[in-house]
């Protein structure tokens, strides 16, 4: 079966959070996402993304804090609003925009971070292997 | 005597190549006025097809590195356009990259976001202008005798930039290149000529930082609330940033050094010099910087619906915030899901 790879980038105050309780919990989730934890969901620039996906990445997960909690006031705001344009820009380009998930997850939801994780994993194998990796896009041929 | 003495100088060889090109590039180099005079001064121009009549033949008559100075303008699309490439690579000392689609696609880098077939199909066939019933298409080989074929250069699906195919020495990015990079031009000939220390390979020519560093209006806020269309010109402010206003200009990810020409007649920029120094990929950085900026007043409470209908004054994003780079951004080609 195919097994995505799930690329993650987590805000240290919330969604990472949330990610440690999960394991605390011992709430199970699958295995397929790889978790980078940045300062905030502010900070992913959309060419993280981008290059994720250039990297062969099946999905890229973006989790930070919920409205009106982010640690730096105004972070998740700003990132919501690239997630939306960057969506559009690569279903143009022709990747499925549902690649891309942001969703908002506290500190204390670790058992809603674990099933929003498997709910991804399993859209994203049913869209199956990112396109880009077949291809041979590298030098544009 | 004297006169003599003139001829006898040591003249460089020029080069001027094209591949997929609308020879505004050309033109450009003709713009040189009177500069022109100089550079014809300090070089014999051994091969430019657009302006004299050279063949494939007087190309490739020359000896390796016998070229100087060769100037390479155009998308690479077909085999021909390979072909050209490769031998002035071989055939010059300095390889530059002239405007922007050899630098980085261009607007012929555009096909990326189709396929050869699709681009036959709407030319050929689709187009309301055209009474195609046989639905004949252009072929590559035409039997005309028993065993003789004439053939026509292969048309590939994507475009490609000059240095995706071979090693490049500088790049003079611009569409076409402004003024003043051209006339660099001159300087780097004088260097050429008398054994100076050449740039670096690699150097691009123009600004290391964005075109909003030398744009000359002024910008007061930092958010907008709206995209609007550049060409209704009856209320734009003069004296205000265009991006302020809601139009879109590409001045904050683009490459300085064309002395902000299209912004001084209030045009935004398209982006033409690519990306600058600091920037790895134009479009990608415009989509940060716009979605940023964009609704920034109003933040908290904005669905994504909200935000969707807010954006939705960008029409055509890759067209708009890769107009001229696609070909050398990281998702350069269009590709298709599997279902």
């Amino acid at each position: 079966m195919f097994e995505p790879k799930i690329l993650g980038f987590c805000c240290n105050w919330c969604a990472y959070a949330g990610a440690d309780l999960a394991g605390i919990n011992r709430n199970q989730y699958p295995p397929n996402i790889r978790m980078i934890r940045v300062m905030c969901s502010g900070t992913i620039d959309p060419l993280y993304i981008v290059k994720a996906f250039k990297g062969g990445a099946d999905g890229v997960f973006i989790g930070g804090c919920h409205p009106g909690d982010c640690h730096y006031q105004s972070g998740n705001y700003k990132t919501q609003r690239r997630i939306v344009l960057l969506k559009r820009a690569i279903s143009e380009i022709g990747l499925d925009p549902r690649r891309i998930r942001l969703e908002w997850v506290s500190a204390a939801e670790g058992q809603r971070f674990a099933r929003v994780i498997t709910e991804f994993t399993e859209e994203i194998r049913k869209l199956g292997p990112n396109p880009l990796k077949l291809s041979g896009v590298e030098n544009g041929i | 005597m004297e006169s003599k003495k003139i001829t006898e100088k040591r003249k460089l060889k020029l080069a001027i190549g094209l591949g997929s090109t609308c020879s505004g590039c050309d033109i450009a180099i003709l713009d040189l006025g009177v500069k022109l005079l100089e550079l014809i001064d300090l070089a014999d121009i051994v091969y430019w097809p657009t302006a004299f009549d050279f063949k494939h033949s007087d190309l490739k008559e020359l000896g390796d590195k016998e070229i100087d100075i060769t100037l390479y303008h155009g998308t690479i699309r077909t085999t021909e356009h390979e072909e050209i490439a490769h031998i002035l690579r071989k055939k010059s000392k300095v390889l530059i990259a002239f405007g922007s689609c050899s630098c980085f696609g261009g607007i012929p880098g555009l096909c990326n976001l189709t396929d050869k077939q699709q681009i036959f199909n709407t030319v050929y066939g689709e187009n309301l202008s055209v009474a195609n019933k046989e639905n004949i298409f252009p072929e590559e080989k035409l039997l005309i005798n028993k065993n003789k074929y004439i053939t026509l250069p292969h048309l590939f699906d994507t475009g490609k930039t000059l240095k995706q195919l071979v090693e490049v020495d500088y790049f003079i990015p611009g569409c076409p290149p402004p003024m003043p990079l051209i006339e660099g031009i001159i300087p780097l000939m004088k260097d050429v000529l008398g054994d100076a220390q050449l740039p670096e390979k690699g150097t691009v020519f123009g600004s290391a930082k964005t075109l909003c560093d030398e744009c000359p209006l002024k910008r007061e806020n930092k958010i907008i609330s709206k995209i609007v269309s550049p060409t209704i010109t009856a209320n734009i402010d003069p004296d205000r940033c265009l991006l302020e206003q809601g139009i879109l200009c590409m001045g904050p990810v683009t490459r300085g050094g064309c002395g902000a020409k299209c912004i001084n007649v209030l045009m935004p920029c398209r982006g033409c010099m690519g990306p600058s120094l600091e920037t790895e990929d134009q479009g990608v950085k415009m989509i940060s910087a716009i979605a940023s900026i964009l609704g920034a007043e109003n933040e908290e409470n904005l669905t994504d619906r909200q935000i969707e209908d807010m954006q939705s004054g960008i029409k055509d994003i890759i067209g708009t915030f890769y107009r001229f780079t696609l070909p050398d951004a990281l998702l350069n080609k269009k590709v298709k899901e599997r279902r």
